[in-house]
């Protein structure tokens, strides 16, 4: 306070540059993180929507998934919308005149300023980890664990240390041992020698077999024309998931991208879900293929191989007999095919050239499942299949 | 600071000169995140619920456009706060002292400001920081779940108070016992004297139950937080602190119009009469006051929103220059923003503003409707109705426990948008823990009723 001025009644006001009781904590930061895992959690509830929209990206070596989700509301009493709302304005205009024409959504900008909640379509982007996203989805379908195939049949071999010995190679040479070996001879010899050759002990290698955890995946998927946009989308839903949860299971999963129409070809990940071919359909072409990547780069002595296909169903009649031996030939060496028939439910028979060839082999290899439909639900229903039979077979067998 | 510390006892000299009364205001600096945040919350330090950080992120994304700035924020009471962005410039500040002193002004004298100062004392920012220190011991106390499911009931329903009962209300009164006997009335006698008529059975000695709530009752905060029939109480802490905070958020919300306009006529008066002031800072003020003090964003002709502060800001001058400033006194003592826009609030005036009414329909065609002024005000008034809340009360409790609401439909004039209202009830379930019901009507006025069990 300067001087000059009179203290006005009762206490003069102050000023302060203080914020010490404000400790500078954003409590909206607090508020939106908290906001943030509700929002996760609500994701948590209804995962299977939210990872089969198409708007789910993967980033970060297929580590992460981007999840668009809106901002929560918190919901409270309202009137409903009106079908013409009145307000007050302020300018130029007479009765009647249009001051914004109609289809543009009348956005917020203009009535806002009071604060309300939840106004306004704003969304985010939530990154959730895929093993989050799997464990939740496993956790909902209860689906089993994966079980590798049984140790008789996947084996890597490895060699271990075992033992020791008083002949081996020098480098093999185990010193604390060796004293030991020495010190219990100079006490019970009368004249010691420091060393002699039967004091050696040599550590030993034995080979030992172990079950493989090796596990590759080859996808393949029909480009034909038939194969439609809403298709392409329920096949890669399906691919992402299984080749996930295989992922969750082995510590190694190799992947292969096949793609056919009359012929088959391997991609890359990215390019593989952007392919799209026409013409005909002939399904021996992509598991000749398969057969071939079984023998040269996934042995099935090392590898638990599966090998899912998604088609129409539609297959040229002439390809039937090469298809199934194709089929035949690899069989053998698979722990599981899955089929996932997508076509329209309504009109068509179910008896299709793909299901009536799997369908007859299926007799004979119980690892093959066969799931027809076309909507997100039976997505979830194949997966769910392939994972429960796949932790069931061990125990048929063994 | 010494600039500012400076002005400020030259402006308030003038300021209690020019009869300004008020109580005094303590004044801080506080960086532009705790601005952004009162705005959120609407106190420095109040109770978390994750709905404030969803508005967060609305005030962020606004404030990160530009849309608005804050230069200032006052809480009244005995002292009154009021914060300062520490980016202000020094006319800024000078424009938002003399702001603050007429928002100073404003609440030490209009009536509803006294009442519910009356009722809850004068020390709002200290409380609310009480009850949201509560609020994080429960939370450690009874864990996060169960403290977020009472609160997104108690927030969702803010608005739904009574500010016409008091703040600190008692219970309904015991009804009368009224199970005694009848007097015996004539018919009673002569039915007595029939042949073979045997004295009628007692009534039931056991007291009657009072109905509950005896009349509907609006105040769905104080209703849940005394009769909630298995609320804790920490519960019902939280419901009556969340009262409490909508008692203190009525006059700001009812007088907003006229707050703002009376605010920003004394600091567009003190600046006129601060003959102390150099010039390019009274310039540079302002300017900053026509910023504030506009109709329509730069460039544009029309607005489809009414600025409070230009509206209360012509009006103020209006009264004061038509019927001198004892009047303006005896207005700001007496109206809220209903009294305020319906009787002051003139043909001329509104001709002048330019204001108008206009309909935007669902398919986003907006037009303007008419420049009527009683239509007008009404339009102005309409969201300001009922706290901005459809009016709901309690219209039963019943034996059971059911709690049943209804929805006043009548005066509301249409049906609650029944996905969220179905939603509200979900909240309140969960707090209530019996059924919970609501009567409203559908989009075609027939009768409705949302129940959730």
């Amino acid at each position: 306070m300067s001087q000059d001025v009179p203290p006005p009644e009762g206490r003069p006001s102050r000023i302060s540059a203080e914020t010490s009781w404000y400790d500078l904590f954003s409590r909206g930061g607090r508020d939106w993180l908290r906001h943030n895992e509700k929002v996760r959690e609500a994701v948590r509830e209804r995962v299977r929507e939210f990872i089969t929209s198409p708007d789910v990206v993967t980033r970060g070596e297929g580590r992460t998934v981007l999840v668009p989700v809106r901002l929560l509301e918190h919901a409270r009493f309202r009137l409903r919308d009106a079908e013409a709302h009145t307000g007050a304005g302020q300018g130029e205009g007479q009765p009647g005149q249009i001051l914004r024409p109609a289809q543009s959504r009348p956005d917020d900008a203009a009535g806002e300023k009071d604060g309300g909640t939840g106004q306004g379509e704003v969304t985010f982007v939530l990154e959730l980890k895929i093993d989050d996203v799997l464990d939740w989805l496993w956790d909902e379908m209860k689906l089993p664990d994966l079980k590798p195939k049984q140790s008789s049949a996947v084996e890597d071999s490895e060699l271990v240390r075992e033992g020791w010995d008083r002949r081996g190679a020098r480098s093999r040479l185990d010193r604390r041992r060796t004293v030991k070996e020495a010190v219990k001879r100079r006490a019970v010899q009368e004249h010691p020698v420091a060393f002699t050759d039967d004091d050696l002990r040599f550590r030993q290698l034995v080979r030992r077999r172990k079950p493989a955890t090796n596990a590759a995946v080859m996808f393949a998927l029909d480009v034909s024309g038939s194969m439609g946009e809403a298709e392409r989308i329920l096949a890669k839903t399906f691919f992402f998931l299984a080749l996930h949860g295989i992922r969750r299971q082995y510590p190694k999963v190799e992947a292969a991208f096949l793609a056919h129409t009359v012929e088959a070809w391997e991609f890359s990940e990215e390019e593989f879900f952007r392919t799209s071919g026409t013409g005909g359909t002939a399904a021996s072409s992509v598991f000749t293929l398969a057969r071939n990547l079984a023998r040269e780069r996934f042995d099935p002595a090392r590898y638990n191989l599966y090998l899912f296909y998604v088609s129409d169903g539609e297959n040229a009649p002439q390809d039937r007999e090469t298809a199934a031996a194709a089929l035949r030939d690899i069989l053998p060496e698979l722990n599981y095919l899955g089929y996932v028939e997508l076509r329209p439910v309504s009109g068509r028979s179910a008896n299709t050239e793909m299901s009536g060839i799997l369908g007859e082999l299926q007799r004979d290899h119980p690892a093959i499942g066969i799931q027809q439909g076309a909507r997100q639900e039976d997505i979830w229903t194949a997966l769910r299949e392939f994972f429960q039979q796949q932790s069931e077979q061990p125990q048929e067998a063994g | 600071m010494s600039g500012v510390s400076d002005i400020v006892s030259r402006i308030e000299a003038l300021a209690r000169k020019l009869g300004l009364d008020y109580h005094p205001v303590d004044f801080e600096t506080v960086p532009t995140m705790f601005m952004m945040e009162v705005a959120v919350y609407g106190l420095p330090v109040r109770m978390p619920h994750w709905s404030f950080g969803v508005r967060y992120m609305h005030e962020l994304i606004r404030r990160n456009m530009g849309h608005s700035r804050i230069f200032e924020v006052m809480f009244p009471g005995d002292p009154c706060h009021a914060y300062l962005v520490n980016n202000n410039t020094l006319a800024e500040n000078t424009l938002v002292v003399a702001h603050v002193l007429g928002h100073a002004d404003f609440a030490r004298n209009n009536q509803l400001f006294a009442r519910f100062e009356q009722m809850a004392g004068t020390h709002i920012v200290e409380h609310a920081a009480a009850q949201a220190h509560r609020i994080e011991t429960a939370v450690t106390e009874h864990g996060q779940e169960r403290v977020e499911a009472v609160l997104d009931a108690a927030l969702a329903l803010e608005a739904h108070v009574d500010v016409n009962m008091e703040l600190h209300r008692p219970l309904y009164a015991a009804q009368p016992d009224t199970t005694e006997r009848a007097p015996a009335d004539p018919f009673r006698k002569r039915f007595q004297r029939l042949p073979g008529e045997k004295e009628p059975p007692a009534p039931s000695r056991e007291p009657r139950r009072t109905p509950l709530p005896p009349n509907p009752e609006y105040d769905l905060l104080w209703f849940i937080a005394h009769y909630g029939p298995e609320l804790e109480d920490w519960e019902r802490d939280i419901f009556l602190a969340v009262r409490e905070e909508s008692f203190y958020f009525h006059p700001l919300f009812a007088c907003h119009i006229m707050n703002e306009g009376w605010a920003s006529y004394w600091h567009a008066r003190l600046l006129r009469e601060a003959d102390f002031l150099p010039e390019n800072l009274y310039v540079d003020a302002i300017k900053a006051h026509s910023d504030v003090v506009r109709p329509f964003a730069a460039k544009q002709q029309t607005a489809l929103a009414v600025n409070p502060y230009h509206l209360g800001f012509s009006m103020w001058e209006h009264i004061v220059e038509n019927q001198g400033i004892e009047v303006a006194r005896r207005v700001c003592r007496e109206e809220d923003d209903f009294g305020f826009i319906r009787n002051y609030l003139d043909r001329a005036l509104a001709e002048k503003l330019g204001l108008f009414t206009y309909e935007a329909r669902q398919d986003g065609e907006i037009k303007v409707a008419g420049r009527d002024i009683d239509e007008v005000r009404e339009a102005i008034l309409a969201p300001r109705f009922n706290y901005g809340a459809p009016r709901i009360c309690v219209s039963e409790l019943r034996h059971d426990g059911m709690l049943v609401l209804a929805h006043d439909h009548a005066s509301d004039g249409r049906g609650l948008d029944l996905e969220r209202a179905t939603r509200v009830l979900g909240y309140l379930q969960r707090v209530w823990r019996r059924p919970v019901t609501l009567h409203t009507v559908d989009a075609q006025g027939t009768a409705h009723e949302i129940r959730n069990s």
